[in-house]
C-alpha cells in the first residue's frame, strides 16, 4: 500500500532499485546531490543535473519537462554516500513561471521497478521558491528510507545548492541552467499529456494512513486538513498575494470531448462523456444520471399522453351513449369510431415522440456503456477483465440496472455514491414480481446471498486494497455455497461467523469500532485510535437475519445501521422482511435506513423526478464466466501484499 | 424586433425566415416601488411568482411554479424562484424555459401567469415586465409591461399554443385577483 508523505515523515523503502516519478504542471529541472553521512555534498561530481545526467547508480533527465522518471539503484552508489536528495527547480528563461506558487503542487513518487508505488508526496504550501528539495533517500543503520523534505529555496538553485555546501554553488547553478536552456532549444514537442496511468494516481490529499507510521486515520473522518509544519525556508519577501488554492488544479478541466457536427436534419450523434465533470469518471456519471432523468421524462410525456388520450375517448364514448340522437341509425357508431381514431391518433404521436427519444437515448447507451470505468460497468463488460486494483476510490459504485416497460431494451446503470451513505436490503422474501413468482422460496434465499456476494465483491473491488473490509454472519452456516467465492479468495479477513457466539462476537467488534471512532471524531483526535483499528471501511453481510439473533444482536444491529454509515460501517441484510415481522414495529427504521435491493428483477425502485416505478435488475455475470474469481483473486493479492 | 403587445394581440412563433421557435422563454423582472416621504428608502420586499400551467384540451395536465420547478415531461423548466425582484438592473429576475420541441403531443395550450406571493398590488412595483424571448438566439419577440396594472395582484400574462405543427403566442394580460396559480384557474379557463 502507497504511503502517501507529510513533510518530514519517513518510510522504509522494501529495495533499493527504484524509481522517482515526478509530475508538475510545468516543466521543472530535476537533479539530485549525493551526501555524505554528515549530509555534505563532497563536489560537483557529486550532483546529478541535465549538464551531467549520469552518476554511479543514479540518473537524470537531460531537460526540463513536466514529467521526469529518476532512475535510482541505491546499492551501486558510491559507499560514502549516505543520502541522495532529488531537487526540483523551475527553468530560469523559458518565458514560464518563476516561483512554485505560481504553479500546480508538484507530486513526487517512489516507486518499483513495475510501477507499484511505495511512497508519494505532494507539495504543497511553496510561493516565491523556485526551487525545492523535494525528497531525502537515505540510510539508516544499513537499511534506505525515504523522507518528505519539501524545502523551498526563495533563491533558486544556486541557494540550494550552497546550503548543501556545494562550492561555487552559483556558478553550478548557472551551468545547470544553461544546460536546461540548451535542452530546451532541442526539444520541440510540448511535454506529453498526463497518461490514463498518471491520472491513477492520487493527487488529493487525502488522510496519510501510512504502514509502519503507526497512525491509522479514520477514512471517513470529515475532510481533515493534512499537518503543515511551518515552511522551513525563509519568509518570502512580501509580494502579491497569491490566490491560487495550493491543492487545486490551476488549469481548467479538459473540455470534454466534441459531438461530430451533426447532419442537417438528424440530432447529434452521442458522445460518451458528453457532461460536465472535472474528471472522466465525472462526466460519465453525470451523463449517466442526465440519461436516467431524461429517460424517466421522456416516458412521463408518453404516460401522460397515452392517459389523457384514454380519458377523452372514455368522455367521449360517454356522451354519445347518453345522447338520445345517436341511439338512432349509424350515428352513435360513426362517433364512437371516431372517438376510437382520435385516441389512436394521438398514442400514435406520442408513441412517435417516445421512440424519437428512445433511438437517441439507446445510440447514447451504446457509446457510453463501452466508456465506463470498471465501477461503473457491468460484470460483463470487458473491461473487468483488464481489471487493476485501483490507487483511489471511485466516485460511484453501479449496483445495478433499471428499466421501464416502456423501454425494456434501455438500460440504465444504478449508481450510488461512494462511499455509501446507507446500507443495502437485499430481500430475500417473495415479492410481487413475476421473477420472483417463479422462483422457490429457497431458490430466492440463495439468489439472495448470491447477490450479496456479488454487490460485496464490487465494493471490494472498486476500493484500494485494504481500505474496504467484508465481515459475514451466517448463523446457520446455510450460505456456504454463495459464500465460497468470497472464502475461496481469502478476501475475508475471517472465515464468516457462525453460531451464536460467532454473531455476537462481530457484532461486539464493529459496535465497539463505530463508538471509538465516533469518540475519536467529537474529541478530534482521529490520530489516537488504537492500533489494532481497522481504518477500513466495513461491510457486515447478515445472512438469515431474524433466525438466530438474540435481542441484543438486534439492538446491536439496529445500532449499526444508525450510526455506522457516518463512520464508515455499512449493513448489508439478507433478510426477508415477513421473517423478521416478529419483532414487530421496532424493526421498521432499520429497514427503512437501508437501500432495499432484489435478487431478481423487480419494480420497487423509484426515480427522483417522476417517480416511475422502474424496475431493478441486480448485477449478474455472464453464465460461465470467471471474472468474479479473477477479480477477487487480484483483491486478494493486494491485500496480502499491500500494493497491486 | 421587439413587438410591444396589447391585450388580445397574437402572434405567431415564426421566424422570420419560415423555422418555426424550438425553445422559447418567459422572462419576469421587476422591483419593488420605493414609499413616498419619509423613510423613503424603506421599501417593502414584493415577491412576484411566474407560473406556467399546461393544458391538454382545457384539461390542466401540469403546472410549473416554484414547489414544482420542471414539468414531468421536462419540456418547461423554472430557473428558480426570486423573492425580492431586481435591486435595479431590470433583467428577468424569474424565467421559464418551454423547449416547444419537447412539449407532449397532448398539450396544445401554455399559459403563462404572474402572481404577488407577498400581497402587494401591481401599483406597488415598478418596472414590472414579461417577455417572451427565443432561446436560440436570444432575441426579444415581446414584451408586455405590467406597472400601473391597478388593483390587482395577479394577471394572466400570455399563452403559447399550438395552431397547425406550429405554436402561436396570444397575449392575454387579463388582470386578476389571487396568491398562486390555483386562485386564478377559474380566470384562466375563459381565455383557452
Amino acid at each position: 500500500m502507497t504511503a502517501e508523505l507529510v513533510r518530514g515523515q519517513n518510510h522504509t523503502l522494501p529495495q533499493t532499485r527504484l524509481e522517482i516519478r515526478i509530475s508538475a504542471g510545468t516543466p521543472v529541472v530535476a537533479g539530485a546531490t549525493l551526501g555524505d553521512e554528515n549530509g555534505r555534498v563532497a563536489g560537483v561530481e557529486w550532483i546529478a543535473h541535465p549538464g551531467s545526467p549520469q552518476l554511479h547508480g543514479l540518473e537524470v533527465s537531460r531537460q526540463a519537462a513536466a514529467d521526469h522518471r529518476l532512475a535510482v539503484d541505491l546499492d551501486a552508489l558510491p559507499d560514502g554516500v549516505h543520502r541522495v536528495t532529488v531537487l526540483l527547480a523551475l527553468p530560469l528563461d523559458a518565458g514560464g513561471p518563476a516561483r512554485f506558487g505560481a504553479v500546480a503542487s508538484p507530486f513526487v513518487a517512489v516507486t518499483g521497478l513495475d510501477g507499484a508505488e511505495i511512497a508519494t508526496f505532494t507539495l504543497t504550501g511553496l510561493d516565491s521558491e523556485s526551487a525545492v528539495a523535494a525528497l531525502e533517500l537515505y540510510r539508516r543503520q544499513g537499511a534506505w528510507k525515504v523522507r518528505a523534505v519539501g524545502q523551498g529555496y526563495a533563491g533558486g538553485l544556486a541557494a540550494m545548492l550552497a546550503d548543501q555546501g556545494v562550492d561555487r554553488a552559483a556558478e553550478l547553478a548557472g551551468t545547470i541552467q544553461e544546460a536546461v536552456a540548451r535542452g530546451l532549444a532541442r526539444s520541440v514537442a510540448p511535454p506529453p499529456p498526463r497518461t490514463p496511468e498518471g491520472d491513477r494516481v492520487r493527487h488529493a490529499q487525502a488522510p496519510a494512513s501510512a504502514p509502519g507510521s503507526g497512525q491509522p486515520s479514520v477514512p471517513p473522518a470529515p475532510p481533515a486538513t493534512p499537518p503543515q509544519p511551518e515552511p522551513l525556508a525563509e519568509p518570502a519577501a512580501p509580494g502579491p498575494i497569491n490566490y491560487a488554492h495550493p491543492r487545486r488544479q490551476s488549469t481548467a478541466p479538459p473540455p470534454p470531448p466534441a459531438a461530430p457536427p451533426a447532419q442537417p436534419g438528424q440530432p447529434a450523434q452521442p458522445v460518451a462523456g458528453d457532461a460536465t465533470g472535472w474528471s472522466m469518471d465525472e462526466r460519465l456519471y453525470n451523463q449517466v444520471w442526465g440519461m436516467f432523468e431524461d429517460l424517466a421524462r421522456a416516458a412521463a410525456a408518453y404516460r401522460s399522453a397515452v392517459d389523457f388520450a384514454e380519458s377523452r375517448m372514455d368522455q367521449e364514448l360517454e356522451r354519445t351513449l347518453s345522447d338520445p340522437r345517436s341511439r338512432i341509425g349509424g350515428a352513435g357508431d360513426r362517433a364512437r369510431e371516431e372517438a376510437r381514431a382520435k385516441r389512436d391518433e394521438l398514442t400514435a404521436r406520442a408513441r412517435e415522440s417516445l421512440d424519437r427519444d428512445l433511438t437517441q437515448l439507446a445510440a447514447e447507451s451504446a457509446v457510453v456503456e463501452p466508456a465506463l470505468p470498471a465501477p461503473y460497468a457491468g460484470w460483463d463488460n470487458p473491461v473487468w477483465h483488464g481489471y487493476r486494483v485501483p490507487m483511489e476510490i471511485p466516485m460511484a459504485l453501479r449496483i445495478g440496472d433499471l428499466h421501464l416497460p416502456e423501454s425494456a431494451d434501455l438500460r440504465i446503470p444504478l449508481l450510488v455514491r461512494l462511499p455509501l451513505e446507507r446500507g443495502m436490503w437485499i430481500d430475500s422474501g417473495r415479492t410481487a414480481s413475476e421473477a420472483a413468482a417463479l422462483a422457490g422460496a429457497d431458490q430466492l434465499r440463495r439468489l439472495a446471498m448470491e447477490t450479496a456476494v456479488l454487490h460485496a465483491a464490487r465494493l471490494l473491488a472498486v476500493y484500494p486494497p485494504n481500505e474496504f473490509t467484508v465481515h459475514v454472519i451466517d448463523p446457520a452456516g446455510s450460505a456456504a455455497g454463495p459464500l465460497d467465492p468470497l472464502v475461496r479468495s481469502g478476501v475475508l479477513p475471517s472465515p464468516p461467523a457462525t453460531g451464536a457466539q460467532g454473531v455476537s462476537s462481530v457484532l461486539a467488534h464493529l459496535t465497539r469500532r463505530v463508538d471509538l471512532v465516533q469518540m475519536a471524531i467529537r474529541a478530534g483526535a482521529a490520530d489516537s485510535l488504537p492500533p489494532d483499528l481497522d481504518p477500513a471501511e466495513q461491510l457486515l453481510i447478515v445472512n438469515d437475519f431474524p433466525h438466530g439473533f438474540d435481542d441484543r444482536a438486534v439492538t446491536q444491529l439496529r445500532y449499526l445501521a444508525d450510526e455506522g454509515p457516518s463512520v464508515g460501517v455499512h449493513l448489508m441484510m439478507v433478510a426477508d422482511r415477513e421473517e423478521a415481522s416478529e419483532y414487530g414495529p421496532i424493526l421498521d427504521p432499520l429497514w427503512r435506513s437501508l437501500l432495499r435491493v432484489t435478487p431478481v428483477a423487480d419494480d420497487h425502485l423509484a426515480d427522483p423526478w417522476v417517480g416511475h416505478a422502474w424496475t431493478y435488475e441486480p448485477p449478474r455475470t455472464p453464465p460461465g464466466s470467471a471474472v468474479l474469481d479473477e477479480v477477487l483473486a487480484r483483491v486478494a493479492h493486494a491485500r496480502r501484499t499491500g500494493h497491486r | 424586433m421587439t413587438v410591444n403587445m396589447t391585450k388580445g394581440q397574437a402572434i405567431s412563433l415564426q421566424k422570420s425566415d419560415g423555422g418555426t421557435l424550438t425553445a422559447v422563454r418567459m422572462g419576469l423582472g421587476w422591483q419593488a416601488a420605493p414609499r413616498r416621504g419619509l423613510f423613503g428608502s424603506r421599501t417593502r420586499e414584493i415577491d412576484l411568482d411566474a407560473s406556467a400551467v399546461l393544458f391538454a384540451d382545457k384539461q390542466p395536465v401540469d403546472v410549473v411554479f416554484f414547489r414544482h420547478l420542471t414539468s414531468d415531461d421536462g419540456s418547461v423548466r423554472h430557473t428558480g424562484d426570486n423573492l425580492v425582484g431586481g435591486a435595479g438592473s431590470g433583467g428577468d429576475d424569474e424565467a421559464i424555459l418551454v423547449d416547444l420541441q419537447r412539449v407532449p403531443v397532448h398539450i396544445d395550450q401554455i399559459v403563462f401567469t404572474v402572481n404577488s406571493f407577498t400581497g402587494q398590488t401591481f401599483q406597488e412595483v415598478q418596472n414590472a415586465f414579461c417577455r417572451i424571448v427565443d432561446e436560440t438566439n436570444g432575441q426579444e419577440l415581446a414584451r408586455y409591461t405590467l406597472d400601473g396594472g391597478g388593483q390587482y395582484t395577479a394577471q394572466i400574462m400570455a399563452k403559447v399554443h399550438r395552431a397547425g405543427n406550429a405554436w402561436k403566442m396570444t397575449a392575454i394580460g387579463s388582470p386578476a385577483n389571487g396568491r398562486t396559480f390555483q386562485d386564478l384557474m377559474p380566470a384562466i379557463l375563459p381565455h383557452l
